[in-house]
């Protein structure tokens, strides 16, 4: 792996593991260097654990976008045993950002849809940094589709900054993809686990969102906006980008409160892009508990349960009508 | 890339559509047509539906005299009018989620962006849903979502035919935060319900009608009809711009550019919809 990223607010463990580096490097056995050595790396441990306890929410989106997070390509890698990709959307072509295909989970064969964002710039620009087009969607739709007929559950990796805004994805309908993606997914007749694994950016995030089971990483964010759009808008200059990022309240913090995400799945020590193995072992846990938990739930349930469990999300208030009123 | 959100764009693409047409049709005799320039006696207007005499440019008109000009008259009976926003983020960004809320129920007299219920179409009876372009843009927070979640699963109990006329410049609401993008798979999974019922949607896009509105009910009709001229789409024109840098396509995102890729199935006028809508429902044996 290349050499580690640090994050501006990951200055102070910069400069600890810097130190032990160079402590390490001098091959030195004698005690009191290797006493040093422990020190040091508890120490370590500590002020990551106190910098990461206490993320703003903005550190968390510079987190979810960390170039060396763990994407879907690695996950495919790390938590399942197989991927056959399914290409295409037999309409018009093979959306990048948004891949499909079998992959193997232990004993559950699995339909896999996830956001790719690819990692050096030839990979990035080809799935246009994580932005699926309308094929994209209804490549899923139809690999979806295909699972229920055969019923293999779905399980759907989230991480994209949002639907691709360009002229083709407007003259195909990128507004109807998405809505008969969330209307196919809404009455699926399989299990449907979805995971924010990273970056959960709106609509084009919700199009692969409507799950038994929405998941998201604990350093992952999932927003009706990004933060950055947010405050265009609202502040009217993208500088006010932290403030709207508090304001949204998208992190894992609120979301369970909210009632949108089931499950948070812990990142180790300092974010899933320090470990990625640690943060796939838990992952896959996490998957083949809830798989178990999915299988065997009988299709009428599934789509009733699916349906309740969307159909309470929402805040408001329901004014008793007064009797002066009911009468007037 | 991540700073140019389709709701951004939305709501740009909003604020331009609000300069085109404000408000419909103000106070004071006289009012200057967004579409022509030209000044238009106001009366006129009001009797050609708020639209222009000179070059049919379709004004903004607002929930309450949209369900005026398409039911027969007298018959809507609200549903749901008890349901009032809340602000569950406690959200502020230069003003109080709940500040602005009140200064919109005030201005607008709606006490959110939907109003739904049903009501008689030439002595058809059916459930309608409109959203109004000028309360917060339009915008759908959990108000919204819930009365239009309602309204679908009366029609659904009802079997009754459903129709939504979308004004919404502004998509998901940003001050709901994620309950808002929420809204989008509640009123989605609603009407997925019905469709399977067999319930008849017919949905009616206006001027505008971007973001998660878009990409959520409005997209969803067995027909979908649009008023003519009307933005509609995902992203709005500027972000698109500043994403691809290429100057944009003449009515790129119109109700036209959508009829022409496929996606609209008449462009109706509005002195016609109340006729179209009728006879679609004799179509469907509805
Ligand atoms: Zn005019």
């Amino acid at each position: 792996m290349a050499a580690r990223i640090y994050l501006g607010f990951e200055e102070p463990i910069e400069r600890l593991e810097k130190q032990l580096q160079d402590l390490e490097a001098k091959k030195d056995d004698s005690v009191e260097t290797q006493e040093e050595i422990r020190s040091l790396k508890r120490e370590i441990a500590d002020k990551t654990k106190s910098i990461y306890e206490n993320l703003s929410a903005w550190q968390t989106v510079e987190v979810a976008r960390h170039q060396q997070r763990p994407q879907s390509a690695d996950y495919l890698n790390l938590v399942f045993d197989e991927f056959v990709e399914l290409h295409g959307d037999r309409k018009f072509g093979d959306d990048r950002a948004l891949r499909t295909g079998f992959a193997k989970l232990d004993a559950f064969k699995v339909m896999f849809l996830g956001h790719f964002k690819g990692r050096n710039l030839k990979e990035r620009s080809e799935c246009y940094f994580g932005c699926a087009h309308p094929e994209g969607y209804r490549k899923a739709i139809s690999k979806m589709q295909l699972a229920e007929k055969y019923q293999i559950p779905v399980i759907a990796f989230i991480d994209t900054p949002g639907a691709y805004p360009g002229v083709g994805a407007e003259e195909r309908g990128q507004a109807m993809a998405v809505a008969d993606a969330m209307f196919a997914m809404s009455r699926l007749r399989t299990p449907v686990v979805c995971v924010v694994i990273g970056e959960g950016g709106s609509g084009g995030a919700l199009g692969i969102g409507v799950g038994d089971r929405v998941a998201m990483l604990q350093h992952s964010y999932y927003s009706v906006i990004s933060p950055e759009g947010c405050a265009g808008i609202l502040w009217k200059s993208h500088q006010f980008k932290e403030q709207a990022a508090d304001a949204l309240r998208f992190t894992s913090k609120y979301l369970p409160k909210f009632g949108v995400v089931d499950d948070v799945i812990e990142e180790p020590l300092g974010g899933a892009h320090r470990d990625h193995r640690q943060m796939a072992a838990r992952l896959k846990m996490y998957l083949l508990k809830t798989l178990k938990e999915l299988n065997g739930v009988e299709a009428d349930n599934l789509v009733q349960q699916r349906y309740d469990k969307f159909r309470r999300m929402g805040e408001f208030l329901e004014r008793e009508v007064t009797q002066t009123e009911a009468t007037a | 890339m991540s700073s140019t959100t389709p709701e951004f764009a939305a709501a740009a693409a909003a604020a331009e559509g609000v300069k085109r047409a404000k408000r419909g049709v103000p106070e004071g005799l006289w009012q200057r047509c967004p579409g022509c320039q030209a000044v238009i006696f106001r009366k006129q207007a009001e009797e050609l539906l708020s639209v222009c005499p000179e070059c049919e440019h379709h004004w903004y008109v607002s929930a309450t005299d949209r369900i005026e000009q398409v039911l027969d008259s007298g018959t809507f009976e609200e549903w749901d009018g008890e349901l009032m926003p809340t602000d569950p983020l406690q959200f502020a960004d230069k003003k109080a989620y709940a500040e602005r809320l009140v200064a919109e129920q005030k201005r607008t007299g709606l006490r959110d962006a939907a109003l739904t219920g049903c009501g008689m179409i030439r002595a058809r009876r059916v459930a309608i849903g409109v959203t109004d372009s000028a309360f917060i843009m339009g915008s759908m927070g959990s108000v919204v979502g819930e009365r239009l979640a309602r309204l679908i699963e009366r029609a659904a109990d009802q079997n009754l035919p459903l129709i939504v006329i979308s004004g919404s410049g502004g998509g998901a609401r940003m001050h709901e935060g994620i309950l808002s993008l929420m809204q989008m798979a509640k009123v989605t999974a609603a009407l997925a319900r019905y469709h399977e019922m067999g319930g008849l949607f017919i949905s009616v896009l206006t001027n505008p009608t971007m973001g998660g509105v878009a990409a959520s009910f409005a997209s969803l009709g067995d027909l979908i009809f649009a008023e003519p001229k009307a933005l509609i789409g995902f992203a709005g024109p500027r972000t698109i711009k500043a994403t691809i840098r290429i100057e944009l396509p003449d009515g790129f995102q119109t109700s036209e550019f959508l009829l022409e890729h496929g996606f609209v199935d008449r462009i109706v006028p509005r002195s016609r919809l109340k006729s179209e809508i009728a006879r679609a429902i004799d179509y469907c044996g509805k």
